[in-house]
């Protein structure tokens, strides 16, 4: 399955942001991969530039943000006392959150999270934890959270891209250039048409 | 000293340097899903970039008015 959105590729020749055939491969396979690892999509069908692009920059501000809060700003809860929305966001990054919901599976049935390093990473936090996160991170912890969910939610991006294709579209500023270009040469014209008029009646007076 | 008088003038401008790699990521990742070429895909997320910047300077503008005025 291709998607060339009725276009030649000759035509991205001549202007970059013309829209240029790519081979989608399974687009199914190629969505589920992608979200499992974002970029996995794309190497799965050879786009490698772009998965690598997508692999790098989402995996590194989300193992930022992770950072940030000490591995602690991904967690699974859903009870009577927290709601945890952000992580809806932090799930589209995939596999990197699962060992959230791995986590909040061991919480829920009376077993002791798994610790790395000392680190309850990616637990629940039991009573009182939270006040002692917030104080031993202060902003981070926030900002950790929003950097995982920024991750998470431009995943959902690059899924739609590896199922569908780019969602082509000229930037502002190219389209200015291209009108301006196009005003200029219907100005060229326009005075090209006129001498060749003034031309034609100076010749048949003569 | 230049930074001092603006960390003074501004305590919270340090945060901002958090915004750096948001905008980064999110202009190439964004331009990156509107085409399939490099050179699109770079001028598109440097337009991004710009738009993200100029978008965050008009709210700073207009909370610092906003601030004065009260």
């Amino acid at each position: 399955m291709s998607n060339d959105a009725g276009s030649a590729a000759s035509t991205a020749d001549q202007d970059p942001f013309a829209p240029v055939p790519v081979d989608l491969k399974n687009p199914t396979t190629a969505i589920f991969l992608a979200w499992l690892i974002p970029g996995a999509g794309h190497l799965y069908q050879g786009r490698r530039g772009k998965g690598i692009l997508f692999l790098v920059c989402i995996l590194s501000i989300y193992f930022l943000g992770l950072s940030m809060g000490g591995g602690r700003v991904v967690y699974a809860k859903w009870d009577n006392e927290e709601k945890r929305l952000p992580l809806i966001c932090q799930l589209g990054v995939g596999l990197p959150t699962m060992p959230a919901l791995a986590q909040a599976l061991l919480v829920r049935q009376k077993m002791d999270p798994i610790e790395i390093a000392g680190v309850r990473m990616m637990a629940p936090p039991i009573d009182g934890e939270m006040a002692e996160l917030h104080r031993t991170y202060g902003y981070l912890f926030e900002m950790g959270t929003l950097y995982t969910m920024i991750a998470g939610l431009l995943n959902v991006l690059v899924i739609y891209d590896a199922g569908a294709g780019p969602v082509w579209m000229v930037p502002d500023s190219a389209k200015k250039k291209k009108a301006k270009r196009d005003d200029s040469g219907a100005d060229d014209g326009s005075e090209n048409d006129a001498k060749n008029v003034e031309s034609k009646e100076s010749s048949a007076s003569a | 000293m230049y930074d001092l008088m603006l960390f003074a003038m501004f305590p919270g401008a340090r945060m901002l340097l958090y915004a750096f790699p948001l905008i980064v990521v999110v202009s190439l990742v964004y331009g990156a899903t509107r085409h399939e070429l490099w050179p699109a895909i770079l001028k598109h997320a440097w337009d991004t970039a710009v738009w993200i910047l100029g978008f965050m300077g008009v709210v700073f503008l207009v909370i610092l008015v906003a601030g004065w005025a009260l």
